[in-house]
């Protein structure tokens, strides 16, 4: 059996009701009723309750609990606060239990303002305890705000009460030593709670250039530092050195310009980097991506990437040293592709029947998925493979 | 060409600036190098060159802040803008403050030599990657209300030019393919680059001012 709770998640003053009702199984209204009937019959209930919220444990109602309906502003709970107890002193009244104009609006007002301030401290209660990790964070402007409307409307109705029952004057030095004392003390702590404050963001701040020099310094450290130290024991062989370069210039630049953490919705630009970059690295030649648009990665995208993938191993293969275009324009599933290079071509009709690679893993493969390849070159001028598929569905 | 191109080196790196220059020694008058901003603007004003290679990244401001700064020099000298990063919204900036083209570092020598003498002669320089570039921001249809077709579309020639181009072509090759001289294919490269400059597109007013902000 679960210890009775105060249910914070539906209350509407404390949650005495609400827990209460949910522990006997009951609406908590009709609890609610009978409270206030208590309090109206010689103020029993009123006792009764604060009783209640003081020795029963507040609670979060928890998994367990139903989801509740949802929270109210603390603005909404308060004015109903100060309605709820307007509406009980005029009842009162009516029933011809008397209390006069000066106790019953500063006492409304009271009543108002304090329901702003508890439900404040409990907002933030909250909000400590959930935040296990984190930054100091600035005070809310908006609960700061809340808080000096709950604290005003508390200390003008003890004003406005101490005048109505004509007990300023009596009061009044005391009131005025008060007022200097805290004038004075405003005066002395204000500056220090400000540096306090000013101290605490700066602190933040500077956590968070730490925090991000440590990041940029372990990523610089698994790949640049790393890539040097590579360059450095493989100086004799500039082929190697080259392929090291462009690999890590192509990582850093993916990294600078945030690809990496965007690799979640890969496209066919993406993979057709990936695969570009494979290839530039088993065969050590240059590879300039060029793509336009985007098109999401499907069955004939993965198709049309791997006879990319195949004309660019031709195409580093054939072509020496010269760097390797690719070209893509991808829209809406459509796929046009181009591959470049400027090698020294060859005559379509010598190749001998027995080369797989063109004729298989290029045109056969486009033409499967419903797509095309066209080959253009001629001795000494480079080659050109076109790819296209247009959108299947 | 009976004087040769006097051109100005401005970047950061001395490594950088050595092996340009010595490519380009033969070919041209290299009247000067700079590493800062400061020195850059100092020496083009004394030296007045013909074409100014520029770094887009440097400490201070790097080449955009050059070349806003010496506005007034823009009809005589030609900026040609260099850039380590192959991101064009890296050189949008200075091509829209005026620059007529940008190549990446690691081109050759005899490219970076053509895309000189191609800048001067008021021609414009596109890499692959800035003619995928344009084309990716030119490809949506602009906001109705701000449409001037004259700058905000390209012909569908354009297209075609650029499209070579990102494919890897030279300028005499699209020439060959599309069945027009070299001088045709410069004229719409040219008014590529006009576009470029002007437009108002959102897509390149937004690069602008993202680089702006750094």
């Amino acid at each position: 059996m679960t210890p009775l709770r105060r249910d914070l998640d539906n209350r509407v003053v404390a949650g005495v009701c609400a827990g209460l009702g949910q522990r006997l199984g009951l609406d908590p209204v009709i609890l609610r009723l009978s409270f206030v009937v208590a309090a109206a019959a010689g103020g029993f209930g009123v006792v009764l309750y604060g009783l209640a919220w003081l020795l029963v444990p507040a609670d979060r109602a928890g998994a367990s609990a139903p989801p509740g309906p949802p929270r109210r502003g603390s603005w909404q709970v308060a004015a109903g606060v100060g309605l709820l107890v307007l509406a009980l002193l005029l009842l009162l009244r009516e029933l011809g239990i008397w209390f006069s104009d000066p106790l019953v609006w500063p006492v409304v007002l009271a009543a108002t303002g304090s329901t702003l301030i508890w439900h404040r401290s409990a907002a933030v209660r909250r909000q400590t305890t959930t935040r296990l990790r984190g930054l100091p964070r600035p005070a809310d402007p908006i609960t700061r705000g809340r808080v000096a409307l709950g604290a005003a409307l508390v200390v003008g109705a003890a004003l406005l009460f101490l005048l109505a029952n004509d007990a300023v004057s009596p009061a009044r030095d005391v009131v005025l030593v008060l007022l200097a004392v805290v004038v004075a003390l405003a005066l002395i702590l204000t500056p220090l709670w400000w540096r306090l404050a000013r101290s605490l963001g700066e602190e933040r701040s500077a956590r968070i250039r730490t925090q991000e020099r440590a990041e940029l310094a372990a990523h610089l450290h698994d790949s640049v530092l790393q890539t040097l130290a590579l360059v450095q024991r493989r100086a004799d062989d500039p082929r190697a050195v080259a392929a090291l370069a462009r690999r890590q210039e192509r990582e850093l630049r993916a990294w600078l310009s945030g690809t990496s953490e965007r690799t979640g919705r890969e496209g066919v630009a993406a993979a057709l980097e990936a695969v570009a970059g494979e290839v530039e690295e088993a065969h050590g030649t240059a590879i300039d991506v060029v793509a336009v648009g985007d098109t999401p990665l499907d069955e004939h995208g993965e198709a049309v990437v791997a006879a990319v993938r195949e004309a660019l191993v031709n195409a580093a293969k054939f072509a020496g040293n010269a760097p390797i275009a690719l070209y893509a324009e991808l829209e809406d599933g459509r796929i046009h592709a181009f591959v470049r290079d400027r090698g020294p071509g060859f005559d379509p009709a010598g190749v001998p029947a027995d080369r797989r690679g063109l004729r298989e893993s290029i045109v056969g493969r486009m033409e499967r998925h419903g797509g095309r390849a066209t080959v253009t070159t001629a001795p000494g001028s480079g080659t050109e493979v076109e790819l296209v598929l247009d959108s299947p569905s | 060409m009976s004087e040769p191109l006097r051109i100005v080196i401005v970047d950061d790196h001395e490594l950088f600036r050595a092996g340009v220059r010595s490519e380009l020694d033969s070919l041209f008058d290299v009247v000067g190098e700079a590493a800062t901003v400061e020195r850059a603007i100092k020496l083009i004003r004394e030296r007045g060159p013909d074409v100014v290679l520029l770094d887009v990244h440097m400490p201070g401001g790097g080449g955009l802040e050059v070349i806003r700064r010496i506005a007034e020099l823009r009809r005589t000298a030609s900026f040609l803008a260099l850039s380590v990063s192959d991101d064009p919204a890296d050189v949008i900036g200075l091509i829209r403050a005026g620059a007529r083209g940008y190549v990446t570092k690691t081109i050759s020598g005899s490219e970076l030599a053509d895309a000189i003498r191609r800048v001067h002669e008021g021609d414009a320089v596109f890499s692959p990657r800035l003619a995928g570039f344009v084309l990716d921001a030119f490809a949506g249809a602009p906001l109705p209300a701000t449409i001037d077709p004259e700058l905000d579309l390209l012909t569908a020639r354009e297209r075609e030019v650029l499209r070579y181009i990102a494919r890897g072509y030279l300028y005499k090759e699209i020439a060959l393919r599309l069945g027009i001289s070299v001088k045709t294919v410069e004229a719409h490269v040219s008014a590529v680059l006009r576009k470029l400059q002007l437009s108002n597109r959102h897509e390149l007013s937004r690069w602008a001012v993202e680089r702006r902000l750094d």
